[in-house]
């Protein structure tokens, strides 16, 4: 319903607003953030370790440490962030609406969503692949054994395609029960409507402790498709494309160069250059992006660099116990890399 | 100016003639209205390109690639997005039509019920009417697909009914008929059964006109259209065979399937419209002044012929505009579908179709532009029907 809304206030709004004021709004997206006073962060509401809101309405999460970080950013402070939950179908509508500035909401990057949705996505931070996740009594050990089996799936997803793609190739039959919101699959699923729940396989181990009995439930070990996940937004403005992409980068770089939450002040003493590039000590890499010399001193300060971030929500710090895997640091076996701050 | 007698009329502006200056008004109102609706779609056209968001129908003939549950037509993942427009909109009309035949039967039997004597029988239609229709139709489709899915067992428990259907939570699967070519003899029975029914009833009628004397029409129509096509089934020897639903190792396979989240969506839809139906036939029946039935009782017409020759008819006429209402209300009330994961035309198309595509003016429009027309050509039966039940001056 709410999608309905959206989708109609949207063609509404388009049709109106591009009748009489005669343009969308271009650009300058860091320039209204500033004079709103806060940053309109689409994220996902409800997925634990990404991004979920407490009963206190304390938001937490990997993405929702992005959101922060940018924040932190632009305000010195990681709490003038107003988080939008979307859900799958929502999220790409809120965002070229206008409603949200920013989509950090483990979205998968692909080129038509790069190309023919009017968005932009600024970069990488969290390698995913989708799978599956089964109930153990079935005693499947494989993807390739679901062949007639009921797939539960959430809507507006890549993971919709993917499996067609998947049972196609292997020459399986399927059938897949598709929900609006993640919750509502998730729930089909435990209550046995579905034999199989598919999304990314982060996600799987997120979902897996919603359900009743998370130990009756695995998570198949096959990956079938990759599922680069990222911070999203609306073509158009390089100037905001540029930060939200460098807010990426900066964490990444901080934790290859050893800058953590607990030691950037100490940090600011530092003699490696690359170390007083990045933190605005010195030159000026802050005032191309627009925004004061220290904000990555900042973002550090609020939410800590990428391994912090990963560790607190979705590693050892977390419930979910996700390894690095294809996210560590290129120097350590993984994906993570950053260009230099130069 | 001189007419055909040679006077002269006085001279007016054009500006102060009404019959010119109405004229004036009408055609710039026209070009203001065509030129805001240019401007708005120009304007949006350009906007969306300047956003780099796709805009037009090429989509249409692209590959879908997402699978849908329930398909009245073949569709497979790599029919196109065309394919998938229509096979929501089956689904849709599907639901819908049952729906409104469902809610209707109910509708009335619970409105007649509320009208009986017996107090018990009125009173639990009465509070059938308030509980149903008192509370929010998302609810309720949400307590019946959760009730439904939670009450029946899992694959291994699958309850077998006699006659080899097979119910569990992934549906109620029916064994599928599969007719022999003597079919087509069965069928030109029914046929024949069926015109010769009518005659019997366009003749029947003509002899009690002019003679007074009832015929057993009921009993005669029965017996043409069902008793004598199932006699020529049988001297057939029954040339049918059943496509048994057989147990996969996840799902059942084969036979009718009917899923879970359609049986949900059908009983919601119809109990609650039917709440609403049950209020106006009430009302319509209760709207027939008592003086008619009065009339009928004194010229000595029976209560069953009194409430079909002399009530119905004219409680209908106050019953057809509501209903109409009704039923529109619930083919619109049947994209609630998206939250039970039932595939109708919204949740396939405005859902994943415009997600996958990202065209959302398109959809939107196309998908507003569907309803309307369902709900135009709904309401336009029902007018052609209600006119059956017009006052008709003699």
């Amino acid at each position: 319903m709410t999608r309905a809304i959206r989708s109609l206030a949207f063609a509404a709004a388009f049709a109106t607003a591009s009748g009489f004021a005669g343009s969308v709004v271009e650009a300058q997206t860091l320039a209204a953030v500033q004079q709103r006073g806060v940053l309109n962060c689409g994220a996902n509401g409800n997925l634990a370790g990404f991004g979920l809101p407490d009963a206190q309405g304390n938001w937490t999460g990997f993405d929702v440490d992005y959101c922060r970080a940018l924040a932190a950013a632009i305000f010195n402070d990681p709490t003038k962030v107003k988080f939008i939950p979307l859900t799958a179908k929502d999220r790409f509508t809120a965002l070229q609406s206008g409603e949200a500035d920013v989509l950090v909401r483990n979205t998968t990057w692909t080129s038509s969503r790069d190309t023919t949705s009017g968005l932009n996505f600024t970069g990488i931070n969290y390698y995913d692949g989708q799978g599956f996740m089964v109930r153990k009594a079935l005693k499947v050990n494989s993807a390739l054994e679901l062949s007639d089996a009921a797939v539960c799936v959430q809507q507006g997803t890549t993971h919709e395609l993917n499996v067609g793609d998947y049972f196609r190739a292997n020459n399986m039959k399927l059938k897949t029960v598709t929900f609006a919101t993640s919750d509502e699959a998730v729930k089909a699923y435990d209550s046995g409507r579905c034999d199989a729940y598919t999304s990314d396989s982060s996600a799987l181990y997120s979902e897996r402790l919603r359900t009743a009995k998370p130990d009756d439930h695995v998570v198949l070990p096959d990956i079938i498709s990759k599922e680069p996940l990222g911070p999203v937004v609306r073509h158009g403005d390089d100037q905001w494309f540029d930060i939200v992409r460098w807010v990426n980068f900066m964490l990444i770089n901080a934790e290859e160069l050893g800058v953590s939450k607990a030691n950037v002040d100490a940090q600011l003493k530092s003699d490696n250059p690359e170390i007083r590039r990045m933190l605005g000590v010195e030159g000026k890499h802050g005032e191309g992006f627009g925004l004061p010399n220290d904000f990555v001193v900042r973002m550090i300060k609020a939410v800590g660099n990428y391994g912090e971030i990963f560790e607190r929500n979705l590693g050892q710090g977390s419930p979910l116990k996700i390894t690095r895997g294809l996210n560590a640091l290129w120097t350590k076996g993984g994906l993570q890399y950053a260009p230099p701050v130069r | 100016m001189a007419d055909a007698r040679g006077q002269m009329r006085p001279t007016i502006s054009p500006l102060n003639d009404p019959r010119w200056r109405s004229a004036i008004v009408q055609i710039v109102l026209c070009l203001v209205v065509v030129w805001l609706a240019y401007a708005a779609i120009s304007n949006a056209a350009d906007n969306l390109a300047r956003a780099r968001i796709a805009s037009g129908f090429d989509f249409w003939t692209s590959t879908a690639g997402f699978d849908i549950s329930q398909t009245l037509i073949p569709y497979t993942t790599q029919s196109t997005y065309g394919r998938a427009f229509w096979v929501g909109l089956l689904n849709t009309l599907l639901v819908s039509a049952l729906g409104i035949i469902f809610a209707t039967i109910i509708g009335f039997i619970i409105g007649i019920l509320q009208l009986s004597r017996n107090v018990l029988v009125s009173r639990l239609a009465a509070g059938y009417v308030e509980i149903i229709r008192n509370l929010p139709l998302l609810l309720q489709l949400l307590f019946w697909y959760n009730a439904v899915l939670k009450a029946l067992p899992n694959l291994r428990e699958s309850l077998t009914i006699p006659g080899g259907a097979v119910l569990n939570n992934r549906g109620l699967f029916l064994p599928k008929p599969i007719w022999g070519a003597d079919m087509m003899v069965v069928l030109a029975a029914f046929g024949l059964g069926l015109v010769a029914a009518i005659a019997y009833h366009i003749w029947a009628r003509r002899r009690q006109a002019l003679t007074g004397r009832q015929y057993p029409v009921l009993t005669v129509s029965l017996l043409l259209i069902l008793a004598l096509p199932m006699a020529v089934f049988a001297g057939l020897g029954f040339p049918v065979s059943f496509e048994h639903p057989e147990m996969g190792r996840f799902n059942v396979r084969g036979g009718i399937e009917i899923l879970p989240e359609f049986a949900a969506l059908l009983f919601g839809l119809s109990l609650y419209t039917a709440a609403f139906i049950a209020e106006v036939v009430r009302a319509g029946v209760q709207s027939v002044s008592h003086g008619q039935t009065e009339a009928a009782y004194s010229l000595g017409l029976r209560p069953g012929p009194t409430l079909r020759l002399i009530v119905i008819p004219q409680a209908m006429r106050v019953i057809v505009p509501p209903l109409t209402n009704q039923y529109l209300n619930l083919t619109k009330n049947s994209t609630l579908a998206v939250a039970i994961g039932y595939p109708d035309l919204v949740q396939v198309f405005t859902g994943t179709v415009l997600n996958q595509t990202g065209q959302a003016v398109e959809v939107v429009v196309i998908t507003m532009a569907v309803y309307l027309t369902i709900s135009l050509v709904t309401s336009g039966l029902m007018h052609l029907y209600s006119q059956r039940f017009a006052l008709r001056e003699r």
